[in-house]
């Protein structure tokens, strides 16, 4: 019964949210949601442990609910379309008809379909639903903060309309907990359709043109991928006369012919929403949003989806064309978008990229299909979701106190505002200097691609994993440069504070906890979708990498605790000109008095966004459109 | 027991055959110029006389960072002896050359953070040729463990020769010869100074080269073992290579200039594609 709380109860606050105009009781009922939310998300997890982590199905006769969902369907594609005419987008709008009355159709005079549990409890859609509840609460926490000054800079260019920006979080929610839920294939699309729209509203939050622009953008390629979701869906009815999402992947591990088009459909959309190559840009146009928007767009909830649901086919993709074409474009884009975030100095695009490219290994692994290059997925999936909220949150909060959010305004920022640029630094070392996360599962990706023989894909993460620690290591020591510009004021909420605190510490938590958790939860769901255990790495091993980590890192802080006290002679760094004794200025040779002025390095002439993009999106549409025509082909004929 | 005997000669011996190499090395190249050159024990007077030193530094962190950089190097290198899985070396080294890089940029110094940027986009050129040499060992040998590969029948390097040269091509960046040698440099009177250790002095400088030494012996342990196969004569040749590709590194520091990173960048991941990346694709579809 929880599950169906964690739907409904957010869409419930939701319509509160969007009628109350009392911002003091909104703010109130925002927290109070949140907390709820973690503490359904708690018990309805420790229910199902302590019910012995067996698969759960339910709602197996849904006649009334299956009306309502038809009904909720038409009203969205009516805003869609009515939106799409009022900013002269018309074709877009088709986009939506289409695929919804075709949806209709199938729903109402289509073939009789089998009875089937709408709802799947396992451990797949336990850890999604954990993810969800909790970073989404936490960034709902971080929000009301955030909005509030965000309109205090704002008020004149943009109209202050939070009731409806938290009514869109809310749908979000509610949205992602149905969508990770659902078995159901036509109650899966609802949910997609559902999120594909809010994240175009939330987009367009602010109405410049800017954002206009950007929110169709991603409204056009979440739709199209949600067209391919809904031609899959049909041709499943009418192939099997079934829309269960795991009797399609049971058919696809039995490399049965027909469940061919409806996994290259299903991977396809949720290579859009997964923001890969060539649909990164709309990504990328999310970043006019308000930052927590961003944050939920890019850690949570919506790229998540995408992920989601090629986890779930994964086994069905092992070995096939399908797997080549899903890894192939998650390789491609998790190398180039790498690439690109070299060149960005601004903060919220540098993660971005980063964003997509690691979204991009983590398709890759799906691709692979193998048991452990899914188990290095979840892992990158549970650490990328915790750090690119953290430092998304991190950013925004830095921006409102500094005014920028630009990486080169962050020199020194762990003296400057040494809460937030702590934070930061975590978030980034959580990302890829963390022990382990990022490593161990680029090893165990590594190893699964050449044993799989993917020899382009092996090419791929090598190079890639050298361009995403330069863009990482270039922004952490930027960070920790000495400085001795004054501090800054911050202007931070408290309940931003709790949000970011809270992150921090679920980010070293999950560093420590790291080999237990595979254990005790990462296995048994490997187990449940392979029915073979899957041991990547001996526990022994971990244990003994984390002992002797925790080491390496206690003899330092030793010595240097030690030797704290110990006189040392501090000398002002050489400036190739007298130091003016602050380290920032020096004299030049005409004897004037020069500012000091460091920056990094960026190759925006070589790797830039402007210079690559273009041919990046054009290679990975033909290798799109060749594999996609080959595998219909070769399923149709 | 072997491993843990490995292990601890690694631990003790490593700075001495480090030092050794880098005597030789300079005694090498003063022949080749013409001069007499120190005496073989040179660097081990020059470690002696900065650790009595002053402690002199610009920022206290920094010797924290060297510290951690020191302490993961030479893990790495243990591990390595010691039999474990090379792929993973090579993340710990690669973790820990990120400690030496926030060492040179957390003081604010335009000559050490300038070091420091350079020494990432060495770090950007020569992982991939890293990461693929070990996917080959992985391939010849069907593991990546160290102590499965030496107990080979057959050398890997002859299946392996794009991945060996590729590998030698990025040692070049690794043990800071010219033409790569752009983070940090031999002679101060240059435009970086000396880059990424201008900064340090007195014990973290001595630091900085001990931890030097024992990735060298780590870096040629990789070399070794492309030649070493379970028969015990293999280990003679496996020396023998390792000291002919010293002399190669130390030639070719004394007839090239340092070029541009850009120049570095492109001919490092173009000849990794070419010869890493060849000799891959033969591998995998042979």
């Amino acid at each position: 019964m929880l599950s169906i709380f964690l739907i409904c109860y957010p869409l419930l606050v939701a319509l509160l949210m969007i009628t109350v105009p009392n911002h003091k009781f909104r703010n109130f009922l925002a927290y109070s949601s949140a907390v709820f939310i973690i503490a359904a998300v708690g018990i309805f997890t420790t229910q199902w442990i302590m019910g012995g982590c067996h698969v759960i199905e339910l709602f197996y006769d849904t006649e009334i609910v299956n009306m309502i969902i038809i009904g909720f369907e038409l009203v969205l594609m009516v805003i869609v379309t009515y939106l799409c005419f009022k900013y002269k987008r018309y074709i877009i709008s088709l986009l939506t008809i289409i695929p919804t009355l075709l949806i209709v159709y199938v729903e109402l005079f289509g073939p009789e379909r089998e009875a089937i549990a709408h709802i799947r409890i396992d451990y797949l859609s336990v850890l999604m639903c954990i993810i969800i509840g909790l970073v989404g609460s936490l960034i709902i926490v971080y929000a009301v903060g955030y909005m509030h000054n965000y309109h205090h800079h704002h008020h004149t260019e943009v109209k202050d309309r939070r009731g409806y920006f938290f009514m869109l979080l809310f749908i979000f929610m509610g949205a992602m907990f149905g969508f990770v839920l659902s078995q159901s294939l036509l109650w899966v699309d609802v949910f997609w359709e559902t999120t594909s729209v809010c994240s175009f509203m939330l987009i367009g939050y602010t109405r410049t043109d800017e954002a206009v622009t950007n929110s169709f953008r991603a409204l056009w390629m979440n739709l199209l991928g949600g067209t391919a979701l809904a031609l899959g869906i049909t041709y499943q009815i009418y192939a099997y006369g079934n829309d269960s999402l795991t009797m399609l992947i049971n058919s696809g591990i039995a490399k049965d012919s027909f469940a061919v088009i409806p996994v290259t459909l299903i991977a396809f959309a949720a290579l859009t929403k997964a923001a890969q190559m060539p649909f990164s840009k709309w990504l990328m146009g999310a970043m006019v949003a308000p930052t927590p928007s961003s944050a939920l767009l890019h850690s949570a909830t919506m790229v998540k989806a995408g992920i989601y649901i090629l986890f779930r086919l994964a086994p069905a993709m092992r070995d096939t064309l399908t797997g080549n074409m899903v890894s192939y474009i998650g390789g491609f884009t998790f190398f180039v978008a790498s690439l690109m975030a070299i060149a960005q100095s601004d903060g919220k695009k540098v993660l971005a990229f980063s964003t997509i490219s690691n979204l991009g290994l983590m398709v890759a692994c799906s691709g692979i299909g193998r048991a452990e290059t899914l188990w290095a997925g979840i892992f990158l999936m549970i650490f990328h979701a915790v750090s690119k909220s953290l430092l998304f949150q991190d950013i925004g909060a830095v921006e409102n106190s500094t005014h920028s959010r630009d990486v080169e305004d962050m020199h020194g920022l762990v003296y400057r505002i040494p809460s937030l640029g702590s934070f930061m630094f975590i978030g980034i070392a959580g990302m890829f200097l963390a022990p382990f996360g990022m490593l161990i599962s680029k090893w165990s990706a590594l190893k699964a691609c050449v044993d799989a023989n993917n020899i382009i894909l092996v090419l791929l993460i090598c190079y890639g994993s050298a361009t995403t620690m330069l863009y990482w290591t270039k922004w952490m020591s930027k960070i920790i440069s000495y400085t001795n510009e004054p501090k800054i004021k911050v202007i931070t909420k408290r309940d931003e504070m709790i949000s970011l605190s809270i992150h921090a510490v679920l980010m070293i938590a999950l560093c420590i906890m790291f080999p237990l958790l595979s254990r005790t939860y990462v296995e048994p769901l490997l187990l449940e979708m392979y029915g073979s255990s899957c041991t990547v790495l001996s526990m022994k091993i971990l244990y003994t990498l984390v002992i002797i980590i925790c080491f390496i890192f206690a003899v330092p802080i030793i010595t240097f605790t030690h030797t704290k006290k110990e006189q040392i002679n501090k000398k002002p760094a050489y400036m190739n000109g007298i130091n003016e004794g602050d380290d920032v200025h020096f004299t030049d040779s005409f004897g004037d008095s020069k500012k000091l002025v460091m920056s990094n390095w960026y190759f925006k002439d070589f790797i830039g966004q402007r210079k690559i993009m273009v041919p990046c999106e054009i290679i990975s549409s033909s290798i799109l459109i060749v594999m996609l025509t080959i595998i219909m082909g070769g399923a149709l004929l | 027991m072997t491993a843990l005997l490995s292990f601890v000669i690694y631990l003790i011996l490593a700075p001495f055959i480090g030092g050794l190499l880098d005597g030789l090395d300079r005694k090498i190249s003063a022949r080749m110029q013409g001069r007499i050159g120190p005496p073989l024990l040179q660097p081990f007077y020059d470690v002696a006389k900065l650790m009595h030193k002053q402690n002199i530094a610009v920022n206290r962190s920094q010797e924290f960072l060297v510290a951690s950089f020191c302490m993961t190097q030479i893990l790495a290198g243990c591990m390595f002896f010691a039999g474990s899985d090379i792929l993973f070396c090579f993340f710990i080294i690669s973790t820990g050359s990120t400690f030496l890089v926030f060492a040179g940029a957390i003081t604010n110094s335009p000559y050490s953070s300038l070091g420091s940027s350079r020494e990432l986009i060495q770090m950007m050129a020569y992982e991939p040729a890293v990461l693929l040499a070990c996917v080959g060992l992985y391939l010849a040998s069907g593991s990546f463990n160290v102590r499965d590969i030496v107990m080979q029948d057959t050398s890997a390097i002859l299946f392996l020769p794009g991945f060996f040269l590729s590998y030698i091509f990025i040692l070049t960046i690794k043990m800071r010869k010219s033409p790569f040698d752009l983070s940090t440099s031999h002679h101060p009177h240059q435009e970086l100074v000396k880059g990424l250790t201008t900064e340090m002095g007195g014990r973290n400088l001595a630091y900085y080269t001990i931890t030097e030494w024992y990735e060298n012996v780590f870096l040629l342990g990789v070399v070794a073992l492309f030649i070493i196969n379970k028969n015990p004569s293999s280990y003679i040749a496996a020396i023998i290579v390792v000291l002919a590709v010293c002399f190669v590194e130390t030639l070719i520091d004394n007839v090239s200039a340092r070029v541009k990173w850009n120049f570095m960048l492109k001919s490092t991941w173009i000849s990794t594609l070419l010869l890493a990346g060849v000799n891959l694709l033969i591998l995998m579809l042979v």
